[in-house]
């Protein structure tokens, strides 16, 4: 070791040079960019994962919302009555038990038939006669599957067959009567001809056989709502299900015994003069609309389409929530800078009347303007009064403690020393001080309008079921009643409000640990 | 002394408040059209009435007699719609205990298991446990709670038909609030309440207790040989308790108002839901007593909160500038 020494210390003289010979020290220039306070935030933003999948995830929702019903415009003010409250359905994609619009039933053997009769009826378009092996595996036939027949006890009495089935919604509409004139009649034939399908079916008897007239699935012979056939004798026999059955049309013919598909219902003229007829609802949708039912979250109460309903209302809320915050933002920013800057008799007048206003509960203020303006200027203007009225009180406040917190610092005084006035001092100098701290409370506010303007639409308050607007609110509202046999009316809406509120609070905590100063540097 | 005149300070502001809150919603009510029953002969008798009552004196002196009312006789209008002449006061109060009773069981479970989550997050800070709680109470303060009203609905009366689906009412249940029957009929929207509770409780001790459990005096107990359960229980917990404590208080209070949404789910006779009745049916001096009792509720709770702080942490001084 010590050698080592030695040796290097024996080192011949001009081996050695000056490190900086012939050069000129100076500081260097920083390389890279300064950090600036919005930078800094955004550095530490980035960090927290959470915050931004729920960036990515408001992102999309607001394309969600904005975008698809302008790209589908054809089809998103859609309003099919007969299609109201039906379940998911895509044709490409259903699968038996997923995106067929199914829903699981318990059928006795009398309606068990009748469901199956629609798939019958549904090929015997010319009278013909139908077997029950070829009314299964018709396109129409609404059972996508039914289990054997099981012998339950009703109340002590007698004894019944229930089926376990799975029905396609869309089809179980199967045949409607509508009056149609003759031109459309034309246009529905050139259709039919074109396509090879079938709308036009041959309407139903009115006879003894036919118990219900109005309905139009009532296409067999019947006895108290009983399937029979009749024999030569004119004598009726109960049908039941099984491999064999066939059931007995009861079409409605002429003279040479050729059914019958349209008759005069009333009207005047060549042209408005109305023929009743009996349509397939499947195929007269194909013919109305130029595809087959197709809604990936279903249809609402009322027979829209509910991916388009639901964007408009996210649209409602997030033009609502967007719109308080940057009203509320300004109204709060200008009063808590005037009250945290002048400060004295100003503050204290001030004060109180926030104090007032502060102790006024939400929902009265609601209520009041609802009943006061929703007829005079529209429901949603007049919950945007509602929302701004004591919204921005938690503003004001945050901005007078930051003014409080610098007016009284020595650049703020250098800045009135060399003649600033006022109005420069409050923008100019302390005002961007307090700009982290309203952004945050405005990506706060945001989650809470939407979450109360829900809650006010659910209670129907503020009233937004209109053709163009709705609210998540309303859609739960109109499911509240009905959802446990359309829980797809229900699950959605709270799907997409619950995902909105959490993506919306995520994204608000990590744009307040953003912008806290008192974190910075903190690594967890 | 300080402490009595701050007291004062507050009680008088609060009384001024609310009259001025109190006045401002007279005149937008009594501006409001009333409107009358379809019913011919009621509608005559609650026109003769209104008339007696005052009801169609200019605006000022109506809000003389309301007033005079209700400081003479205690008199806060009538009901007309809800239920026939009875008065608005009795209306509410009538109402009170379906709602406290619903609160309180939410409460009694709320805060106890709210509180244990977030001590047991702070202890378990950054580890697994904590992020599974964090994560949670995210997704359970941020949801709504009619939509766990619905979940349970959905799971607990439709799939597994344990629950009834609503409230029973009062003579289902066997004339009380308190038998077994009406108390399986209340679980589900206490359940549906607790969670917000459970939420929020357990957020806020996280917060406090991991700010307590860092700071200096832990760190001196631990050094004077205290175990770690010790230490949390004896220092750390009642110094994070302070800022919790008035919290809860401030939630007893506020449980009176009762909540609209989750009344109204499942049909419980309380105060929310006479509110929304009030409003469906234009039962205007019922909506009036209403406001009234929520901003006085809102304004009480915010004075009990504030001197709960001095009272409890001998640190804070009431009314120092």
């Amino acid at each position: 070791m010590s050698e080592k020494i030695l040796e290097y210390g024996m080192l011949p003289k001009e081996k050695f040079e000056f490190a900086h010979s012939g050069e000129k020290l100076t500081d260097q220039k920083f390389e890279d960019k300064p950090i600036g306070y919005f930078k800094d935030a955004w550095i530490r933003f980035r960090k927290s994962k959470a915050s931004v999948v729920a960036a990515c995830i408001i992102i999309l929702i607001v394309i969600y919302a904005f975008l698809i019903p302008i790209v589908f415009s054809d089809k998103a003010g859609l309003m099919v009555v007969s299609y109201a409250k039906k379940a998911p359905r895509v044709v490409s994609l259903r699968r038996p038990g997923f995106m067929d619009g199914g829903s699981d039933r318990d059928f006795t053997e009398k309606g068990l038939i009748k469901v199956l009769a629609m798939g019958i009826g549904a090929e015997d378009y010319d009278g013909r006669g139908v077997s029950l092996e070829e009314g299964m595996a018709s396109y129409y036939q609404p059972m996508v599957k039914v289990g054997e027949g099981r012998i339950t006890t009703t109340a002590g009495k007698k004894e019944t067959v229930i089926y376990s089935g799975r029905i396609d919604t869309y089809l179980e509409v199967g045949f409607i009567y509508r009056n149609i004139e003759q031109q459309e009649y034309n246009n529905i034939r050139a259709w039919e001809e074109e396509t090879g399908l079938h709308i036009l079916y041959p309407l139903v008897a009115d006879n003894e056989w036919n118990v219900d007239a109005t309905d139009a699935n009532n296409w067999y012979k019947t006895k108290k709502s009983n399937p029979v056939t009749i024999d030569e004798n004119g004598k009726a026999k109960t049908i039941a299900y099984e491999p064999g059955m066939m059931l007995e049309d009861n079409y409605m013919r002429d003279a040479e015994g050729n059914p019958v598909y349209y008759v005069y219902a009333g009207g005047g003229t060549m042209d408005t003069a109305l023929y009743k007829v009996r349509i397939l609802y499947y195929n007269y949708y194909r013919y109305l609309y130029g595809s087959e039912p197709d809604f990936l979250l279903g249809t609402d109460s009322q027979g829209y389409d509910l991916a388009f309903r639901m964007a408009d209302g996210i649209k409602l809320s997030l033009l609502v929530a967007v719109c308080v915050s940057v009203i509320n933002l300004v109204i709060g920013a200008v009063y808590g800078a005037i009250e945290g800057y002048y400060g004295g008799t100003t503050d204290i007048v001030m004060e109180r009347v926030s104090d007032i206003l502060s102790g006024v509960p939400f929902v009265v203020v609601a209520t009041l303007f609802q009943l006061h303006l929703a007829n005079r200027v529209g429901a949603v203007p007049s919950l945007l009064f509602a929302f701004v009225l004591t919204g921005w009180l938690g503003t004001a406040s945050r901005v007078r403690t930051q003014f409080y917190r610098f007016k009284n610092q020595e650049y703020v005084m250098a800045a009135r020393t060399l003649g600033a006035r006022d109005r420069r001092i409050i923008w100019k100098h302390i005002f961007p001080n307090s700009l982290g701290t309203i952004i945050t409370s405005c990506a706060l506010v945001i989650p809470g309008v939407i979450g109360q303007e829900s809650m006010l639409s659910y209670l129907g308050i503020v009233k937004l079921g209109t053709a163009e607007t709705t609210s998540l609110g309303t859609l739960l509202a109109d499911a509240s009643s009905i959802w446990t046999n359309y829980p797809h009316l229900m699950i959605f809406p709270a799907l997409f409000l619950a995902l909105l509120m959490i993506s919306f609070n995520l994204f608000g905590n990590g744009l307040r640990d953003a912008f806290n100063p008192a974190l910075r540097g903190v690594e967890e | 002394m300080r402490m009595a005149k701050y007291v004062i300070k507050r009680v008088i502001l609060m009384f001024f408040t609310l009259f001025v809150i109190t006045t401002i919603c007279f005149m937008m009510v009594r501006l409001l059209p009333r409107e009358m029953p379809q019913e011919k002969n009621l509608a005559a008798v609650i026109e003769a009435r209104w008339e007696a009552l005052g009801y169609n004196e200019p605006l000022l002196t109506q809000y003389w007699i309301y007033l005079k009312n209700i400081f003479t006789e205690g008199d806060f209008g009538t009901s007309w719609y809800i239920t026939f002449r009875q008065p608005a006061l009795e209306a509410l109060t009538s109402r009170l205990l379906p709602t406290i009773i619903v609160n309180l069981y939410a409460l009694f479970f709320g805060i106890p298991i709210g509180i244990a989550l977030g001590v047991f997050a702070a202890i378990k800070k950054n580890k697994w446990q904590d992020s599974l709680i964090s994560t949670a109470v995210m997704v359970c303060v941020s949801v709504p709670s009619y939509v766990y009203a619905f979940l349970l609905q959905y799971f607990l009366y439709f799939k597994l038909g344990w629950l009834p689906l609503q409230m029973y009412s009062l003579a289902d249940a066997g004339g009380s609030y308190f038998t077994p029957k009406m108390f399986h009929s209340i679980i589900a929207p206490v359940l549906a309440l607790t969670f917000g509770e459970i939420a929020g409780l357990c957020r806020y001790t996280r917060a406090e207790l991991t700010e307590t459990l860092t700071s200096d005096y832990m760190l001196l107990a631990r050094t004077k040989g205290l175990t770690r359960g010790q230490a949390t229980t004896r220092h750390a917990l009642k110094n994070a308790m302070v800022p919790i404590l008035p919290m809860i208080i401030g939630s007893f209070i506020s449980i009176m108002g009762g909540s609209l949404i989750i009344e109204q789910i499942f049909s419980i006779p309380g105060v929310g839901r006479l509110y929304i009745t009030s409003i469906n049916l234009r039962d205007y001096d019922i909506f009036m007593m209403d406001s009234i009792f929520y901003t006085a509720i809102g304004l009480v709770g915010g004075i009990v909160v504030d001197l709960s702080y001095g009272f409890l942490d001998p640190r804070i001084r009431m009314g120092e500038r």
